[in-house]
C-alpha cells in the first residue's frame, strides 16, 4: 500500500481510500450510496444540506460524509439505524417547507430530491402549518425559477464564487427566510451561467425555454457533440418524437468535464426557426420558387457543368462536418474549382503556404490547467471558445500567471499577471525586444525604434521560466489584416520562451477544413496546389459567374461578400434557413440539416476526431448536407462516388489519410506581407463577431438573441 | 449568611469611581504581568502553563480548559496568527462582558496581550457586538487608545521584540456571529455562518491562518492568573472549576444584576446574595446559563453549586453563567415560545435542520399558546428537537432543542394542561412573561 493510502471501513468492508479525502469521495467508489444534496464534486464544500450525515464508530454525533476526512481505520456505516435515523431527520426537515408540487415541476422525474425522498421521506407529513412561499426572481431568458421549491444548498451561489467567478446569486436574510438572490435585480450573464440549471438538485432553477414542453421520461437522450466553438463539447440532446427539446452536458474531464456553455446548450432553439428553409427553391424573375429536389439538383448539376472553373467558388462554413468538408474537396477537385475555402472571417492570407497542416491547441485542452504561463494574444477568449476560457481561468486559480495581448479590453474573473492593450503588433514587438529576440528581416527598421515598455518586460519576466507555457492565437488574431505578421511575431516568441504555440480557430471543424483541403492553396490532407485559388477577399471583389454557399451567408458568415457584389453571380446556396441575405442574393437555395438533424464527424482544436449522427427529424425537406453534396457528385458522374452514409464517407477519409503526419507546427518562413509602417502599430478594426452570431444556427436561437451578452452585441 | 468574597478577578477595579482609567487600573496592579513579560521574564511556554494550571475555563459558555486551546497554536510556524477577543456577548440573559468592556477594559486588553503574545499571534481583535456601540465600545476604544499611548501595544514594545497591534471590530447584531467561525467569517466581511470543522481555527482560522478565539471573560480573567499566581486563582474556584465567575441575574428577583463570585458558589448563597425570589414568591424554576441550557426546576437548582461539574451532574449546563429566576407565576409553555422565537430568529439558515427545524419549533408552540394544540405535538416537539440536536454545523442547532426537550421534561404537564384547555395556562397569571 502507498503511503497516500489508508485503510477504512465502510459497512462492513475493507475500502481503501486517499488520505485526506471526504468520507463520501471514498464511499462513491464502493456500492454505498450516501444521499446528498449540497456536495458537489466540482464545487467546495458546503456541508450545509446535513443529508449526508453517516455513522462513525466513536463519534459523538452523525457526521457529514462530505466534510469529515477519513482516518485510518474509520469504521463507518453508511445505513446504520442511526444513520439512517440522521439522514432521515434531514429529509423530514427538508420536505416540510418543499411545496411537492412535482406533477407541475419539469425536474419532476430527474429531480434529486424526488429520488432521495423515495428512499428517505415519510408517506405521510407531520408538518400541519403554512408552507414558506418565496417570490421568483426573474434571472434572465435562460434559466427559469420557482424559488419556493429551493432547498437551499448553495450550488448555484458556489457554482458563481468558484466556476465562473461572478458571483450572480447569493443568499440573503437568514434562518428560514434565507433565499437565493441576486443581489440587485439583474439577469445572470456569464457564458456558462447555465450550468445552475443541472447543479441545482430540485426544479428551483430550471431551463426556461424548455419549460412546460416535455416530461423528462418521455425523451431519448442521444449522444453529440456541440457544434459553435473548437472545443467540442460532448452534450446530450434530449429529443421528443424527433425534436430536440434540450441539450445538457455529457460528462467528459478531458473536454468539458461537467460543464457546456450556455451557447451550446441553447443553439438548438434555432434548429426550430420560422426562418427555416423548407423545401427547394428557385428564383424565376425575382421571385421565390418551390422547386422540387429533383429538378433542383439537375438545375445546379447543369449549371456546375458548364461554369468557367476560374470563375466558380466553394465556401462553406466552418461548421461543416468532415464528411462534408471531404465531399465538398472532392467536388471541387472533379469540377477543377480551386476557389475553395472555410476560413470566411479571414483578411490577410499572405502568408498561407506556411499554414500549419492543421492549426490546433497544440496541446490537450485539459492539459491548459496544467500550464504555469499563459499567454492570450487577440483572443476575447471567454466568448470565442468558453470551455477554454474556463480551463485558463482554473490555471490562474492555481497560480499560472496569464497574460493578455489584445487590442480590446475584455473582463476576466481571475488575476491577469499582465493586460497589454492596444496595438497587437506593437505589443508583440515591445515583448520580443524585451525578450532580445530577433525581429524578422523585413522588420528590422521598425523593430529598432521599439522600446520595451515596463508592462511588456514584465510579461517577457513572467514568460522567462522553465515552465509548462502555452501562447494562443485567438480568432481577433487570425482575423487581423496583419494576422500574418501576428503569428510569425508569437512564433518567434514561443520558440525563445519554449513555450506551446496554439489555435482557437473558428466554428467547431475549422481542423477538419483544413485537413480535407477546403482551401485554396491545399489539397486533402494539406497536399500542394499546382494552381492556388482565389482568396476570399478575391473572390468577393471578383464577380465570379458562379458561387456555392455551403451554410456560408453573405454579410454574416462571409462578412467581405456583400450581396451588391453578387448581383451579376449565380448563388447556389446549400443552407437550412432562408434568411434576407440569401433571399437577395441567392438564386437557387437547398434546405440543409443543422448539426442535429445529420450524422458526421467534427476534430475538435486537440484534433479529438468526434463522430455523432443524426438525431432530430430534418425539419421540412432539409436533407443532411453530405447526401446533398453526394446527390449532385453523382449526378455529376463522379466515379466512387456512392457512398450510402456518412460512415462510408469517414472511412474513405480514414483510408486515404493513413500514415499522413498531421502537424500544428508553422513551417519556416519569411513575411509576405507588404508591411505599412504606420498602420501597422496602429490598431485595427478587426470584424469581431458577437458569440451569439458565429453561425447560422446561433443566430436563430430566440432565447440566446434575449440574454444581455446578446444586446450589448447589438449596440457595439 | 457566610461572607462570600466578591469582584476578585474581573470586576476588581469596579470599587473605584473612575474605573475604566488607565490609572485605575494601574493602581489595581494591573499591567504587572504584562511589564514581566515585556522585561522577559516570562517565556511564552511558562504563559500557557500557568494558564492551565489555573484551571480557567472558557466563558463563553462550552468551558473548553483555555490553556489547552492556547496550546493547539502552531506557535512556531512562520505565519501570520491571530487572536480574536469575542465580545460579540448575545446569549439572552447574559450581559457580564459588557460589565468588562464598560468598566474594566484594561483587563481584558492585558489579558489579550498575554495570550498573543503566548501563542504567537501579532494581531489581535475584539469583536464586539454592535448593540454595544453607545458605552461599551468607546469606553474599550478609550482603553486601546491608553494602552498604545503609554507604549504597552504596537511594534517592538518597549524594545522588547514583541509586536501587537490591537483592533476592535464592531458587529452588526448577530446571535449566530457569537459561533466562533461566524465570527471570523463576519471579521472577514462575509455573512455570518458558522464554518464546518475541521479544519478548526488554530489551523485554519481568520484568512486561513491559524487562530484563536477567547471569550471576553476569559481573556480578562488571565491577567490575575499570571500576576496572583495559578495557585491562587485554582483556589478560589473548585475542583475542575478554577477562579471567578460572573453571574448576570435576570428574572423574578429582588436584585438583578451582574455578580462576580467563585466557581462553586451554591446557588442558594447566590439567591440570598441577590436579595432572594422577587416579593419572597417561590422559586419555580431556573435556567443557570444563558437560555439555550437546560431548564432545571426549583428543587434541583436548590440543592446546586455554581460550577461546571455540579451543574452538569443535575442535568444541566453552566453555560454563560446568566442565571434566569422564575417564580411561581412564569408560564413555561410561554417562556419556551419566546426563547424558540429567539433561536428561529437567529438561526443562520445554512443547515437544513436548524433552519427548518427552529420555525417549525415556534409554530407549534404558538398553536399550542393559541389553543390550538393537541396532545401528540408534545412528543412531536421532543422529536423535532432530538432531530435538529447534534445534526447541524454549529451549535446553534443544540441550543435550540436543549430548552424545548428541558421544559417538556420538566414541566410537561404545563404543556399537557395548556392543551386540554384549549390554550389556559396553568397559571393564573396570564400576563406576559418577561425573560
Amino acid at each position: 500500500m502507498s503511503d497516500d493510502l489508508i485503510e477504512i471501513e465502510v459497512d462492513g468492508k475493507s475500502v481503501q481510500a486517499k488520505k485526506g479525502q471526504m468520507i463520501i469521495e471514498a464511499t462513491d467508489t464502493t456500492s454505498s450510496y450516501v444521499p446528498r444534496f449540497c456536495y458537489h464534486s466540482k464545487l467546495s464544500i458546503a456541508a450545509n444540506c446535513r443529508m449526508c450525515l453517516v455513522e462513525v464508530e466513536k463519534a459523538p454525533k452523525p457526521l457529514p460524509a462530505c466534510a469529515t476526512p477519513v482516518a485510518a481505520g474509520m469504521k463507518i456505516f453508511t445505513r446504520s439505524p442511526y444513520a439512517i435515523a440522521a439522514q432521515k431527520a434531514t429529509m423530514e426537515f427538508l420536505l416540510i417547507n418543499h411545496p411537492l408540487d412535482c406533477p407541475i415541476c419539469d425536474q419532476g422525474g430527474e429531480c434529486e430530491l424526488q429520488d432521495i425522498a423515495m428512499g428517505y421521506g415519510r408517506g405521510i407529513s407531520r408538518y400541519n402549518d403554512n408552507k414558506r412561499v418565496v417570490k421568483d426572481k426573474n434571472i434572465g431568458p435562460l434559466v427559469s425559477t420557482d424559488m419556493t421549491r429551493c432547498i437551499h444548498c448553495t450550488r448555484c451561489v458556489r457554482f458563481g464564487e468558484e466556476i465562473t467567478g461572478v458571483q450572480d446569486l447569493g443568499t440573503v436574510m437568514r434562518g428560514e427566510n434565507m433565499r437565493i438572490d441576486t443581489y440587485v435585480e439583474k439577469s445572470i450573464d456569464h457564458e456558462l451561467s447555465s450550468n445552475i440549471i443541472d447543479l441545482c438538485p430540485v426544479g428551483a432553477l430550471n431551463n426556461k425555454p424548455y419549460r412546460y414542453s416535455a416530461r423528462s421520461w418521455e425523451m431519448i437522450q442521444h449522444e453529440t457533440i456541440a457544434a459553435h466553438d473548437c472545443v467540442g463539447s460532448n452534450i446530450y440532446a434530449h429529443v421528443l418524437r424527433g425534436t430536440v427539446k434540450r441539450v445538457v452536458p455529457r460528462e467528459n474531464e478531458a473536454i468539458n468535464e461537467t460543464w457546456i456553455s450556455d451557447r451550446d446548450r441553447f443553439s438548438y432553439e434555432g434548429i426550430y426557426s420560422d426562418e427555416r428553409l423548407m423545401s427547394p427553391m428557385i428564383k424565376k424573375d425575382d421571385q421565390w420558387q418551390e422547386i422540387s429536389w429533383k429538378d433542383a439538383l439537375i438545375e445546379i448539376v447543369e449549371k456546375l457543368k458548364v461554369v468557367e472553373k476560374n470563375s466558380a467558388a466553394v465556401l462553406a462554413s466552418p461548421n461543416s462536418t468532415l464528411e462534408e468538408f471531404y465531399l465538398l474537396s472532392r467536388l471541387s477537385d472533379e469540377l477543377s474549382i480551386s476557389n475553395i475555402d472555410h476560413r470566411l472571417r479571414m483578411v490577410d492570407f499572405t502568408d498561407q503556404l506556411n499554414d500549419p497542416k492543421i492549426p490546433l491547441l497544440g496541446m490537450n485542452i485539459a492539459e491548459i490547467e496544467n500550464c504555469k504561463q499563459i499567454v492570450v494574444v487577440g483572443s476575447d477568449i471567454r466568448k470565442e471558445a468558453p470551455i477554454i476560457g474556463h480551463r485558463i481561468r482554473k490555471a490562474a486559480l492555481s497560480g499560472a500567471q496569464i497574460g493578455i495581448i489584445n487590442e480590446n479590453i475584455n473582463e476576466y474573473f481571475f488575476d491577469v499577471a499582465v493586460y497589454l492593450s492596444e496595438s497587437i503588433i506593437g505589443n508583440l514587438l515591445g515583448l520580443l525586444s524585451a525578450l532580445n529576440g530577433e525581429p524578422p528581416e523585413e522588420m528590422r527598421d521598425i523593430f529598432k525604434q521599439i522600446k520595451p515598455t515596463k508592462e511588456q518586460q514584465k510579461l517577457a519576466a513572467i514568460l522567462n521560466s522553465k515552465d509548462k507555457k502555452h501562447l494562443i492565437l485567438g480568432h481577433l488574431a487570425i482575423n487581423h489584416p496583419y494576422a500574418s505578421v501576428i503569428r510569425l511575431l508569437s512564433a518567434k516568441i514561443a520558440e525563445l520562451t519554449g513555450a506551446v504555440l496554439g489555435f482557437i480557430t473558428e466554428g467547431s471543424n475549422a481542423a477538419g477544413g483544413h485537413l480535407m483541403g477546403v482551401l485554396p492553396h491545399r489539397g486533402f490532407a494539406g497536399s500542394s496546389q499546382e494552381i492556388i485559388g482565389h482568396s476570399i477577399s478575391e473572390i468577393s471583389e471578383n464577380n465570379l459567374d458562379l458561387l456555392l454557399l455551403f451554410n456560408a451567408e453573405p454579410g454574416k458568415d462571409i462578412p467581405s461578400l456583400s450581396a451588391e457584389k453578387l448581383t451579376d453571380s449565380l448563388v447556389i446556396a446549400l443552407t437550412p434557413y432562408a434568411t434576407e441575405n440569401y433571399k437577395t442574393t441567392a438564386d437557387i437555395m437547398l434546405p440543409i440539416g443543422t448539426f442535429a438533424e445529420t450524422s458526421g464527424t467534427y476534430i475538435n482544436c486537440e484534433e479529438r476526431w468526434q463522430s455523432f449522427s443524426g438525431i432530430a427529424n430534418p425539419v421540412g425537406e432539409s436533407r443532411p448536407g453530405w447526401k446533398v453534396l453526394r446527390a449532385i457528385g453523382s449526378l455529376l458522374g463522379m466515379s466512387e462516388f456512392e457512398f450510402e452514409s456518412s460512415e462510408s464517407v469517414l472511412d474513405e477519409i480514414s483510408q486515404r489519410l493513413k500514415d499522413t503526419p498531421m502537424s500544428n507546427e508553422i513551417n519556416n518562413f519569411s513575411l509576405q506581407n507588404k508591411i505599412k509602417e504606420k498602420d501597422l502599430l496602429g490598431t485595427h478594426l478587426v470584424h469581431r463577431v458577437p458569440m451569439y452570431e458565429v453561425d447560422s444556427v446561433l443566430r436563430h436561437s430566440a432565447s440566446l438573441q434575449l440574454t444581455p451578452e446578446a444586446s450589448r452585441s447589438d449596440s457595439t | 449568611m457566610k461572607s462570600i468574597p466578591e469582584n476578585l478577578v474581573c470586576f476588581n477595579t469596579f470599587e473605584a469611581d473612575e474605573s475604566w482609567t488607565y490609572e485605575t487600573y494601574r493602581k489595581h496592579g494591573g499591567y504587572d504581568a504584562w511589564d514581566r513579560i515585556l522585561k522577559g521574564e516570562l517565556s511564552p511556554e511558562q504563559v500557557i502553563e500557568e494558564v492551565k494550571a489555573s484551571g480557567l475555563r472558557g466563558r463563553g459558555g462550552a468551558g473548553f480548559p483555555t490553556g489547552l486551546k492556547w496550546s493547539f497554536m502552531p506557535r512556531l510556524q512562520p505565519v501570520q496568527k491571530y487572536l480574536v477577543c469575542n465580545s460579540d456577548e448575545s446569549e439572552p440573559g447574559t450581559c457580564h462582558d459588557r460589565e468588562v468592556l464598560r468598566k474594566n477594559p484594561h483587563a481584558l486588553i492585558e489579558g489579550m496581550a498575554i495570550a498573543a503574545y503566548a501563542m504567537g499571534a501579532t494581531i489581535a481583535y475584539n469583536y464586539i457586538r454592535g448593540e454595544f456601540m453607545e458605552e461599551p465600545v468607546p469606553r474599550f476604544e478609550l482603553a486601546v487608545k491608553e494602552a498604545y499611548e503609554h507604549k504597552l501595544l504596537g511594534k517592538n514594545i518597549q524594545s522588547s521584540n514583541i509586536d501587537l497591534e490591537l483592533h476592535t471590530f464592531v458587529g452588526a447584531g448577530a446571535y449566530i456571529c457569537g459561533e466562533e467561525t461566524a465570527l471570523l467569517e463576519s471579521l472577514e466581511g462575509k455573512q455570518g455562518k458558522p464554518r464546518f470543522k475541521p479544519p478548526f481555527p488554530a489551523n485554519f482560522g481568520l484568512y486561513g491562518k491559524p487562530t484563536t478565539i477567547n471569550n471576553t471573560q476569559s481573556l480578562a480573567s488571565v491577567p490575575s492568573i499570571i500576576r496572583n499566581g495559578a495557585k491562587w486563582f485554582k483556589d478560589i474556584g473548585v475542583e475542575n472549576s478554577g477562579g471567578t465567575a460572573q453571574f448576570s441575574v435576570s428574572g423574578h428577583i429582588e436584585r438583578p444584576g451582574n455578580y462576580e463570585l467563585p466557581m462553586g458558589t451554591s446557588f442558594k448563597d447566590l439567591l440570598e446574595l441577590c436579595g432572594g425570589v422577587l416579593g419572597g414568591a417561590k422559586l419555580k424554576a431556573v435556567i443557570p446559563g444563558g437560555s439555550s441550557v437546560p431548564v432545571m426546576p426549583a428543587e434541583t437548582i436548590l440543592g446546586c453549586t455554581m460550577d461546571y461539574d455540579s451543574l452538569q451532574k443535575a442535568g444541566s449546563s453552566f453555560g454563560t453563567g446568566a442565571v434566569i429566576v422564575m417564580d411561581e407565576t412564569t408560564c413555561m409553555v410561554k417562556v419556551l415560545r419566546r426563547i424558540a422565537r429567539f433561536y428561529m430568529a437567529e438561526s443562520c439558515g445554512q443547515c437544513t435542520p436548524c433552519r427548518e427545524g427552529t420555525g417549525w419549533l415556534y409554530r407549534m408552540l404558538t398553536r399550542i399558546i393559541e389553543g390550538q394544540g393537541e396532545l401528540e405535538d408534545l412528543t412531536k416537539l421532543v422529536e423535532i428537537a432530538n432531530k435538529i440536536e447534534g445534526h447541524t454545523i454549529c451549535a446553534l442547532g443544540d441550543a435550540a432543542a436543549w430548552p424545548v426537550q428541558s421544559f417538556l421534561k420538566h414541566f410537561h404537564h404545563e404543556f399537557e394542561y395548556m392543551v386540554n384547555n384549549k390554550g389556559r395556562s396553568i397559571v393564573s397569571v396570564n400576563d406576559e412573561v418577561t425573560v
